[in-house]
């Protein structure tokens, strides 16, 4: 068993784990990043409404409201120094009747609380005017400016590869099975394949953090996934809203909503379904039924029957606090958790980030900065939104450039290659749709499949059956046809 | 950036594109340009290498790519310029076309006319929302027929397949020879979607039993899947509760329709008829942007290639007819889907036309009838009809008007209709 030193392990590379690997990358420090699946953000960082939240839905005090409105003002610069898509549209929470028009002041002056700066409450008219396309019933709706749509797990590949750059470790498929505490103090993280000695652990963990912290002997949270299920419609109505428009919020979920996302498609969700099971993520008749009917009541004309995808996500919702579990672990000192980080988790990821590094620093561990600490990265230069003067010099500087892989999202050779040669380990079909988006468009990867399992092959140095969607026995061909495979042995002999 | 000039632009070397090329050329045109952005024409009768192909236009039954080697060979003798590996990514409504290629770049071509015969896609499982995990080993059946037939791979080795459409049939067929184990088609209309002659030689005589009335509705496994739910549907196509049943398998197979590719011609602004997805056209194929033509899958979804063949000639004509300066006069009627008609193509006919050639109407049926009459009427005025017994939504109907049949003016509506036969309309 192979045995490394580090001075910090973080646990979990979704956005969360991401954020405090890269914020650990300033500082004169051995970090490792260690992930069970095998690429960074596969777990509740993949599947969520990618919303950029203003922060006055929090009850205030609670670090869901402290970190909210932190995260909100910093995310325009992280994403500029990361290359990750941000759009910063404002938000509206829309009130169908009269009776929710007090909610709104509600929520007003939670956020005036909070810190959110530029909330408003705003007419019918006002809305329609923003808004052409959401039910005109609608009385009024407050709108938040500061609000936004961000590609989530665009923000943990980015944040991961420019902590990688910046000299972190990132092990991936490299399951935490135990942690070795010695007098109060963790002193060992195990892998099934390597050990690493360390002083600190940050617990961020997901779905899967109570179980990382009782691995430590912590035994006060309990992490209880709540469902969500969306639909995703052709980018072609994209138009239909110009920001996230959410209904008047319930007590255990900001409601089902209907947004555009980052790269134009319009996404309707989630529902909320508290379940046991850590790994179901299964759409439900009901529960897509459910979205469908309640987004129906905020945009009357949604393009039902140009539904691309459906899918589920998980929050890790820590009971029972409810809130984000952040701080050192009772009785272990160097162990700090970053858990229960559900919604608005994803706003609040690099907030969370500074405040796992503050409680380091509390709890003994010296940051000098580094001097040669880099935080830009360049992301994949793609092909899709350049001029065509832009695309012409493109395909002059690389033919790859020249060829479409992907027709529905217009993704090229070039951009699949420079997808599997990264600082992270791109491995996976979507791994590669992911970094590129090919097969994410209207034809959900009919026709780009073959060829992106070619490219992969070839610059993986793997045959054509060896190529997985997600990992582990997910392999997208099993063998060769009967012809093939006598040819291919025929060769053979020869 | 290269700057090129043809009189007449193809695209997409599909059936379609072919039949319109070449028929462009022999029309008397002078540069006609084929674009397609694969490395070889033919489009998908590449990976058909199944027979039953030309029946109707050769009273032969070839293989896909046998059929399409037909059209290739044509053009090439003709004349036709080929640009593969070559992707349209715009055209504009003054018919200005940017499309890539490796080696050349970007390119910009001025066509004085344009054909668009890009075909159509598969829906898949989120066009038909089926609920349940998301695993590797779920294909649209065109999309696993690429791999067993063209890249020599297994998608998997025991079979369920959703929807009766043709593709899923001829693969339940070939994944049969293979070795795999099909359990069976499932199919939520109380009909097949597939030719009648699919259902027999691919699935009876494979003992591949067919399913009607039933849908998957879930998926299980989480990394490769590993066995659906299927359950009858009513008559509103809800699923009845207590009849599921959980199947294993490792591989689902969609064949749920398709959707005619039109996200150029609608960027172009050409109006798309909501029912067949497709352009509005009229009898030269001419879209509503003046000098932009369509034909094949790209306008409506059909079964046979030949009827594909037929239409896209017109299309070659109709583009030729531009070029050339020979368009007939545009006095125009207009074709409107009657009880029983699900749509008719064109969309608008040339009344000139109507007196020097023969017109051919496509159209798909509501639901499966016996014993019809389809009629052409123009208010009460029946002007046409032709005896049916058999006609079913998944076969497509055309109707031959010959020259000097029917007389109409322009402005006028002519409906089509199914009346049954013994029935006063």
């Amino acid at each position: 068993m192979e045995r490394l030193k580090a001075d910090v392990v973080v646990i979990g590379a979704g956005v969360t784990g991401t954020a405090v690997a890269r914020e650990l990358a300033r500082y004169q420090l051995k970090v490792f990043l260690v992930e069970k699946h095998p690429d960074v953000a596969c777990g509740c960082t993949k599947a969520n409404t990618a919303i950029v939240h203003a922060g006055y839905d929090a009850t205030p005090g609670t670090w869901k409201a402290k970190l909210n409105v932190r995260g909100a003002a910093v995310y325009p610069q992280v994403c500029r120094e990361l290359e990750v898509e941000f759009k910063p549209t404002g938000s509206l929470v829309v009130a169908l009747a009269e009776d929710q028009v007090p909610h709104l002041y509600e929520l007003l002056n939670r956020g005036y609380v909070n810190g959110v700066p530029d909330l408003k409450v705003i007419g019918r008219d006002e809305l329609l005017a923003k808004e052409p396309y959401v039910n005109p019933k609608a009385v009024a709706a407050l709108w938040a400016p500061t609000a936004g749509l961000v590609n989530p797990w665009g923000l943990a590949i980015a944040q991961a590869e420019n902590a990688a750059e910046n000299g972190v470790e990132v092990l991936l498929g490299a399951p935490v099975v135990g942690i070795d505490v010695t007098d109060g103090l963790v002193t060992a993280v195990q892998t099934p394949d390597v050990i690493i000695e360390t002083r600190y652990v940050v617990n961020a963990g997901g779905r899967y953090s109570d179980e990382i912290a009782r691995m430590v002997g912590q035994d006060d949270f309990r992490i209880v996934p709540r469902k969500g299920e969306y639909y995703v419609f052709d980018k072609r109505f994209g138009y239909m809203a110009n920001c996230p428009l959410f209904p008047v919020p319930t007590a255990i979920s900001k409601g089902i909503l209907v947004t555009p996302s980052v790269d134009k498609n319009l996404l309707i969700g989630p529902n909320a379904q508290d379940q046991e099971d850590k790994e179901d993520l299964d759409t439900t008749a009901e529960g897509l039924q459910e979205v469908l009917s309640e987004a129906l009541t905020m945009m009357p004309d949604l393009p039902v029957k140009d539904a691309i995808t459906n899918f589920a996500g998980l929050r890790a919702v820590a009971r029972p606090s409810n809130d984000f579990v952040l701080g050192p672990a009772p009785g272990v000192p160097n162990f700090i958790n970053a858990a229960g980080i559900q919604s608005p988790g994803l706003t609040s990821a690099p907030a969370v980030a500074e405040v796992v590094r503050d409680y380091l620093q509390m709890a003994g561990l010296e940051l000098k900065g580094k001097k040669k600490f880099n935080p830009f990265r360049k992301g994949i230069v793609t092909f899709r939104d350049k001029s065509h003067e832009e695309q012409a010099r493109l395909i002059q500087e690389d033919p790859r450039y020249g060829q479409i892989v992907c027709r529905c999202e217009t993704v090229t050779e070039a951009e699949i290659v420079q997808a599997l040669n990264r600082p992270i380990p791109c491995t996976t079909i979507d791994g590669v749709k992911r970094r590129t988006r090919a097969g994410m468009g209207r034809c959900q990867a009919g026709f780009c499949t073959p060829r992106v399992v070619e490219i992969m092959a070839r610059e993986l140095g793997l045959s054509w059956d060896e190529i997985t969607k997600k990992g582990g026995a997910s392999r997208l061909l099993l063998g060769q046809t009967k012809c093939s495979a006598a040819v291919k042995g025929a060769g053979k002999d020869a | 950036m290269r700057s090129i000039k043809y009189d007449v632009v193809v695209i997409g070397a599909g059936p379609a594109g072919l039949a319109a090329a070449s028929r462009a050329k022999a029309m008397g045109v002078k540069r006609v340009l084929l674009v397609d952005r694969d490395r070889e024409p033919g489009g998908i009768l590449q990976q058909c290498i199944h027979n039953g192909f030309g029946l109707h236009l050769f009273k032969e039954e070839l293989t896909g790519p046998e059929y399409a080697y037909k059209f290739i060979e044509e053009s090439y003798a003709s004349g036709v310029e080929f640009l593969m590996n070559t992707m349209v990514l715009t055209i504009q409504p003054d018919r200005q076309i940017y499309a890539i290629n490796r080696k050349v770049g970007m390119l910009k071509i001025e066509a004085q006319a344009i054909v668009l015969a890009m075909g159509c896609r598969e829906r898949n499982r989120g066009a038909v929302t089926i609920p349940g995990s998301r695993p590797s080993g779920i294909f649209t059946a065109g999309t696993a027929q690429r791999f067993v037939n063209m890249e020599g791979y297994m998608p998997g080795r025991h079979v369920v397949i959703l929807g009766s459409g043709d593709i899923g049939l001829i693969m339940a067929r070939r994944f049969t020879w293979e070795g795999a184990k099909v359990e069976g088609v499932f199919e939520i209309m109380p009909y097949s979607n597939g030719l009648n002659r699919n259902i027999v030689q691919c699935l009876k005589d494979n003992n591949i039993p067919l399913h009607l009335s039933h849908t998957v509705t879930k998926v299980h496994g989480n990394e490769r899947i590993e066995a659906v739910t299927v359950s009858q549907v009513d008559e509103h196509f809800t699923p009845l509760s207590g009849s599921e049943q959980v199947i294993p398998c490792d591989t689902l197979l969609l064949s749920v329709g398709l959707i005619p590719e039109n996200e150029l011609s609608r960027d172009a602004g050409i109006h798309i008829d909501p029912v067949i997805g497709g352009p509005v056209v009229t009898d030269e194929m001419e879209t509503t942007l003046a000098g932009v033509f369509a034909c094949g899958n790209v306008v409506h979804v059909h079964d046979l290639v030949d009827n594909v063949t037929r239409e896209s000639w017109l299309a070659g004509e109709g583009a030729a007819r531009l070029v050339l300066g020979q368009q007939p006069t545009r006095d125009l009627v207009t074709t409107k889907a009657g009880s029983g008609v699900r749509y008719v193509v064109p969309h608008k006919i040339h009344v000139e036309n109507l007196a020097t050639r023969t017109t051919t109407l496509y159209l798909r049926v509501l639901q499966p009838e016996e014993n019809v009459r389809v009629e052409l009427v123009s208010g009460t005025k029946s002007l046409f009809s032709v005896h049916q017994r058999v006609v079913r939504p998944a076969e497509m109907v055309s109707i031959n008007v010959p020259p000097k049949r029917i007389t109409a003016t322009a402005g006028e509506e002519l409906m089509v209709r199914l009346v049954r036969e013994g029935d006063k309309a």
